[in-house]
């Protein structure tokens, strides 16, 4: 076990090299010069421009630059962005955490429903109960993030008025009241991404189930006298489990993607919305940046998953 | 829902074995696409998903013809009415009224369809193309072709989908217009970059079943006729693989109309004079807060959702008709 995860971030590291070639390449061969707005203006002289190309290595071929961006990014020196006037560090870390508090939250309640609703639809397999949630869930999935978005907005903002729709990560008040508002702020955007990956979830919880409930070793359980309780919850589901666990964590950077529209829509201060001003503004360093991070954190979610995989489950052997 | 049929399914299955074997006259044999459509059928919500997928397929394709009207004209009274006055712009010229700038609802529903959809489908045929290609080539020769196209496909799955899409739609969409024209170019970019980033799963499901079917004793007779390697990849392996892959091909398109609609969303897919349902959604997202004005965004998003909960359906019901295992 232990060399198998040692193996697994050797491997690891190639594909995240690999990857922040072919991020760099394809950020470096977009047409348009980054300095574009220099060439715009008649003050700056051509010769100022080389001199200027030369000092930031504009001129030097792409391998060079990527070695040297390389080398300095892995430092903790991810560049200086232009568009903030900051260094990217501290910003991206800055929005970093108010991402992944949105996102924790609504993978908290992901979970919470659809755990529970996936047993219960397995366990009353074709009852009206399962019927609905299944068809719940089909319709949950079917609605992409920037639609539902609008829609929670339509009801609980405009028309019923209870929740903001525009994010502020700055209360007014101290405390309880803080928290509260804090949680109002967030509720829709977290809404949104739930529900999103509830439905998912709910499906591959209720797919498990069933699944197990089939097999060899729950008809022993229960020839063994059972309660049927104790089968479905301490043999069923210890089972079924296994795979959702999995699958949680191979979700975790997908729903990234997720938090980059909602973001968006409710104009939360995050990551995913860093990357859209950034890309749109040209921001070059950020961008660069940000993209890295969200592969790492895809490559990290494999690795993990595979990992977990091997705990839960003893059948697997390592080779 | 999937299972709801297995029970009468277990009890045809031995006659169908007859009828085939024995063949008394008066019964047809049945072929393996005959059998699927006889099993999709019994799946209500997944036909009804294709009458919904086809009818707005046709409606999207033949509107245009039917219903004149310029899906970019712009009527002045009709916007002044219905941002002014305070109501939906509803009339006999503009059945679903008009946007902020009094353009046509209907007739940018009908055209701004056009384009989801061709790219969806034409996304998914790249997707496909690339992830049968990869996965035959993987499964068939195995070795070092194997080991480096499977590499090659843990690469494209351990990147970014979404970002890496707004990243190439950004830089690229100015030389791609400079080529092939403002709609053609961000079309080409959009299908080639979904249809990119989403062959993954086809090519590992490809390769699996190609790994287990080239040690079967049916190509083991072709090979010894003298079939040459493209024909047995081709006519003799590669048909039996194709049902997961037209499941996995029938959920890619909704997949792909819901990046399409995203991109457009975030301002990074088509151009917004350009109409979409993605970009009518975003354009008409300041039109949610007045209630005459929000059918404006949430008539495309309607749309988007109809389309992608049918394809989702027709999915479904294709899993359970194409997958003989789960008739047991």
């Amino acid at each position: 076990m232990g060399t198998y995860i040692i193996r697994r971030v050797l491997t690891a590291i190639p594909t995240l090299i690999v990857i922040s070639m072919v991020i760099f390449a394809i950020l470096k061969l977009a047409p348009g010069d980054p300095l574009a707005q220099f060439a715009a203006n008649p003050n700056v002289p051509p010769e100022v421009r080389q001199n200027i190309r030369r000092q930031l290595g504009l001129d030097d071929p792409i391998p060079v630059q990527y070695a040297k961006w390389a080398g300095e990014w892995v430092q903790g020196n991810w560049g200086f962005s232009f568009a903030s006037r900051t260094d990217v560090q501290p910003l991206i870390l800055d929005r970093l955490g108010t991402t992944l508090y949105v996102i924790g939250l609504s993978y908290a309640l992901a979970l919470l429903i659809a755990i529970p609703i996936g047993i219960l639809s397995a366990v009353k397999q074709y009852s009206i109960f399962d019927q609905v949630a299944t068809t719940i869930a089909f319709f949950g999935f079917s609605l992409p993030t920037f639609f539902s978005g609008l829609l929670v907005i339509l009801l609980f903002s405009v028309r019923l008025g209870w929740l903001p729709f525009i994010y502020e990560s700055n209360t007014a008040h101290d405390g309880l009241l803080g928290l509260w508002e804090r949680l109002k702020f967030a509720a829709l955007p977290v809404l949104v991404l739930g529900f999103f990956q509830a439905a998912q979830l709910m499906r591959y919880t209720r797919a498990s189930m069933l699944e197990n409930i089939k097999l060899d070793y729950v008809r022993t359980a229960r020839a063994k006298g059972l309660r049927e309780r104790t089968v479905v919850y301490t043999h069923v589901l210890r089972n079924a489990m296994i795979p959702i666990i999995t699958i949680i964590a191979l979700n975790l950077p997908g729903i990234f993607s997720g938090a980059v529209v909602t973001e968006t829509i409710f104009r939360v201060p995050g990551i995913g919305s860093l990357l859209i001003n950034s890309i749109q503004s040209s921001d070059t360093p950020v961008v660069m940046s940000v993209v890295f991070i969200t592969s790492i954190l895809v490559v990290v979610f494999n690795l993990l998953a595979d990992v977990i995989y091997g705990v839960l489950d003893p059948r697997i052997k390592y080779s | 829902m999937a299972d709801v049929t297995k029970a009468s399914r277990a009890g045809a299955a031995p006659a169908r074995g007859l009828a085939v074997a024995g063949g008394p006259k008066g019964r047809r044999s049945r072929s393996l696409w005959s059998d699927a459509w006889r099993q999709f059928r019994k799946h209500k919500l997944a036909l009804t998903g294709t009458f919904l997928l086809l009818f707005i397929a046709l409606m999207v394709t033949f509107g245009p013809l039917l219903y004149p009207t310029n899906p970019t004209a712009i009527d002045i009274p009709a916007s002044i009415e219905q941002q002014v006055q305070g109501q939906p712009a509803f009339s006999a010229a503009h059945p679903f009224g008009v946007d902020d700038l009094g353009q046509d609802m209907l007739a940018r529903i009908f055209v701004g369809g056009r384009k989801s959809l061709l790219v969806g489908l034409m996304a998914v045929i790249v997707a496909m193309t690339i992830g049968t290609l990869v996965g035959a080539m993987a499964g068939y020769f195995g070795k070092g072709v194997d080991s480096l196209l499977m590499r090659l496909t843990d690469l494209f799955i351990a990147l970014p989908q979404l970002p890496l899409l707004l990243l190439i739609s950004y830089l690229y969409r100015d030389r791609l217009r400079d080529i092939f024209g403002l709609e053609t170019g961000i079309l080409i970019l959009l299908v080639v970059v979904i249809g990119a980033l989403n062959w993954m799963p086809v090519a590992r499901l490809v390769r699996a079943s190609f790994l287990s079917l080239k040690e079967k004793e049916f190509v083991e007779a072709a090979r010894c006729i003298g079939a040459s390697t493209p024909s047995i990849i081709f006519k003799h392996i590669l048909p039996n693989v194709l049902s997961p892959v037209i499941v996995a091909a029938t959920l890619g398109v909704g997949a792909a109309i819901i990046s399409e609609s995203t991109l457009s969303f975030l301002g990074l897919g088509f151009p917004p004079d350009v109409p979409t349902w993605g970009s009518m959604l975003s354009n008409g997202r300041d039109q949610l807060i007045l209630p005459w004005t929000w059918h404006v965004p949430v008539l495309p998003g309607i749309m988007i959702f109809l389309v992608v909960l049918s394809i989702n359906y027709i999915g479904d019901g294709l899993r359970d008709a194409l997958d003989p295992r789960s008739r047991i």
